[in-house]
């Protein structure tokens, strides 16, 4: 059964049925990763372009390792050095690309629709790495993958989203990915750094990081962007470790153990304590490495569909 | 030359006429209107079948790009399609390169509009407020009135300091001038890409809020009111700008506004498209906003519809969303769009139309007044309410096509305008 889309631009309106899809696939996927030779033939002789309009470490490479050991071929495409420099279009710069005969292109880019604009500009599969502060759609499928790897299901659980929502993709992606499959997902943060009416969203939102704690069984915790601050949304990073930081001392008030996501990169000691994101609770490196599968398996559903 | 309009339906607010008759033009001139003109000698002859003859329209707010743009829009393709739009004249706005902020950009403007269509639109310039619209120094508006500029505005950017606004109406005033101004505060705005609210936090966008407009508005009236000259806000496009505005009014003073047809039509639920047609500035807001600016059309509080035409290339637009120019082409959509939103859900009459397509911009200006009675010059906007038609981008004669609109069934058209002894047809 194939994806109802050719593309992956963002999780807002795709079903739970393409959703459970993705995330059965990448179960299988997620063996291969165990075995000592960690390569399929799937996708060979596909060609996937990584375009990365914006500095990305951890995605880009789990991009890539998922590429490889599909069996693609792998061209890696980022604005330094690119024509992108020189003045070009988007456009451009993709159906020159695209006239290079490739299938795939994996994008990151700064603008909200980056993806989804490319997917009408293209006849490759497009798939959205993050667009601004959008959408990213293969963090928040991994981030229900890991989920479900631990508690078995989404619906029911209590999902809460900690920081600078304003300025994530992630946060949107979790949001519309969480409630499809079931789950309650609510958001904490400074009133600064929560847009407007995202109450309308089916979203309950916190101000104060003591009463989401207590409702949460599962925080994702967002890396707090320095380089904001230049616009006030935060008195100082001390305050925002003080106020909404999560340690070890106010997990320790919970009643239960609560598990701690994170899509990095971290910032310890910031929007969370090394205790903490080092701690028993923390899957954030069972993220990374669900990552690998979970864009394995968009990759090949996406790859082998229409 | 004679030319006889037959069975035509007048329609001429300020004299409150509103009949069917035969007009009889002789050399520009109205020389008769009665029921019934038989045709003798040579005549040109036109047959209206009850199409409505009103006074002119004028569309206070157009970019016609030239100089500096032409490969948006030049005089010419921009005074092409204000003709098809129903337009006899147009207010261009001095965001061009150079801008207008000096006397011989104004006289450029101004032969270069003349010799279009052998000047059948009339273009009334609207000069910068400050030199090179950056809103530190007033420009030489003595200079540029007497060139033949109508109004001063920095349009596309807003007059920030609000000294340099004080000065700019204070001088302005002097002159019988107002003073328009893009309400926006720069730095609640900064950054923003769409309205501010549920769609915006949706898509991610950089949002502009509400406020941004309607503190500008609230400051600027208070400037004008305190040293007593005539302020107009550009395009507003949220309720509170519409409230703002009917108390300042109420209270009389000097203040009056316009609205664009998208601000009444669309909401930001069409940005979900990622369209960059639906990318303006003011952004498109919310249904609360385009009902308030209904009532406000409906009560009088906004004043005038213009289209703020804002041309950009297809390969401006066609990039990715933070990276698209602001701004959709209007004038070929306005007059259809307003019948067709306003007029056929009754919320103006069409009286009330040529008001705020009319005789309100020509009377906030200060321009001669153009009526339909025996003895005055012929400057008729003919209209088609009946009419259905698709809007089709390509056939735009604008040279940009840059609109939300393509595809969309409109009521009621231009059929042809007479202007300066000239007629022109719309198809």
């Amino acid at each position: 059964m194939p994806l109802q889309s050719r593309h992956l631009l963002g999780l807002e309106g795709v079903s739970r049925d393409d959703i459970q899809l993705v995330l059965d696939t990448a179960t299988n996927f997620r063996e291969v990763l165990e075995r000592p030779i960690k390569k399929v033939p799937t996708l060979q002789g596909k060609t996937i372009v990584n375009l990365f309009f914006e500095s990305s470490t951890r995605t880009r490479i789990s991009f890539e390792l998922a590429e490889r050991r599909l069996s693609a071929d792998v061209v890696n495409f980022s604005v330094a050095g690119s024509s992108v420099a020189k003045g070009e279009t988007l456009k451009d710069t993709a159906r020159n690309i695209e006239a290079m005969k490739i299938d795939m292109v994996v994008v990151r880019h700064s603008s909200p629709g980056a993806a989804l604009f490319l997917s009408r500009v293209m006849n490759a599969n497009i798939i959205n790495a993050g667009d601004g502060t959008h959408e990213h759609p293969t963090q928040a499928l991994l981030d229900m993958y890991t989920i479900r790897e631990k508690f078995g299901k989404l619906e029911g659980l209590n999902v809460c989203i900690v920081g600078d929502i304003s300025h994530s993709r992630v946060a949107l992606s979790n949001i519309y990915g969480m409630q499809t499959m079931g789950a309650n997902v609510s958001v904490c943060g400074p009133t600064t750094l929560i847009p407007k009416d995202i109450k309308k969203l089916g979203v309950k939102v916190y101000h104060n990081i003591d009463d989401a704690i207590r409702d949460a069984d599962i925080l994702n915790v967002l890396r707090i962007q320095l380089e904001r601050q230049d616009r006030s949304f935060l008195p100082s990073t001390r305050e925002y470790h003080n106020y909404f930081g999560i340690t070890k001392e106010r997990l320790s008030k919970s009643k239960k153990p609560i598990t701690i996501m994170h899509p990095g990169p971290i910032n310890r000691d910031v929007e969370i304590s090394a205790d903490v994101a080092d701690g028993e609770q923390s899957v954030i490196l069972q993220q990374v490495l669900n990552g690998v599968a979970v864009r394995m398996a968009v990759l090949y559903l996406l790859g082998t569909g229409n | 030359m004679k030319i006889l309009v037959k069975n035509a339906r007048i329609i001429e607010p300020s004299e409150n006429i509103d009949q069917v008759a035969d007009i009889l033009i002789v050399d520009g001139i109205i020389e008769k209107i009665a029921p019934k003109i038989a045709a003798s000698g040579n005549v040109q002859e036109y047959v209206l079948d009850g199409k409505i003859v009103a006074p002119g329209f004028i569309d206070m707010h157009v970019h016609l790009r030239e100089p500096g743009y032409e490969h948006k829009e030049t005089i010419e393709t921009g005074l092409d399609a204000a003709a098809a739009g129903g337009f006899t004249a147009v207010c261009c706005m001095p965001n061009t390169n150079p801008p207008i902020d000096d006397a011989s950009v104004v006289k450029f403007i101004r032969e270069k509009s003349e010799k279009t269509l052998n000047g059948l639109v009339d273009v009334y310039p609207v000069a910068a407020a400050t030199k090179h619209r950056e809103g530190k120094e007033l420009s030489p508006m003595i200079e540029l009135v007497e060139a033949g500029a109508v109004a001063f505005s920095d349009d596309g950017s807003p007059i920030e300091n609000p000294e340099i606004m004080r000065r700019a109406l204070e001088y302005s005033n002097m002159l019988g001038k107002i003073i328009i101004q893009h309400p926006e505060d720069r730095s609640l705005a900064r950054g923003g890409m769409m309205n501010e609210g549920l769609v915006s936090t949706s898509l991610g966008l950089p949002p502009i809020p509400s406020i941004a407009e309607e503190i500008m508005i609230d400051r600027d009236i208070q400037i004008a009111k305190y040293v007593g000259a005539s302020y107009h806000a550009a395009h507003i496009s949220t309720a509170g700008s519409v409230e703002i505005i009917r108390q300042a009014k109420k209270k009389n003073l000097p203040v009056t506004c316009e609205v664009t047809p998208h601000h009444f039509t669309l909401t930001d639920e069409a940005v979900r498209t990622f369209d960059t047609n639906t990318k303006m500035n003011p952004p498109l807001r919310t249904k609360a906003d385009v009902d308030a600016i209904k009532e406000g059309l409906r009560d009088g509080t906004i004043d005038v519809i213009a289209s703020d035409h804002a041309p950009h290339s297809f390969d401006e637009k066609e990039v990715e969303f933070l990276e698209a120019p602001f701004g959709i082409v209007g004038l070929e959509t306005a007059v259809g769009l307003a019948i067709t939103e306003l007029v056929i859900p009754k919320i103006l009459s069409i009286n009330q139309l040529i008001e705020k397509f009319s005789i309100n911009p020509r009377k906030i200006l200060s321009l001669p007044s153009v009526k339909i009675k025996v003895g005055e010059k012929t400057n008729f906007t003919i209209l088609d309410i009946q009419k259905q038609w698709k809007v089709d981008a390509q056939k735009f004669k604008s040279k940009s096509k840059n609109t939300p609109f393509d595809g969309r069934t409109l009521i009621g058209k231009c059929f042809a305008i007479i202007n300066n002894g000239r007629v022109h047809f719309s198809d």
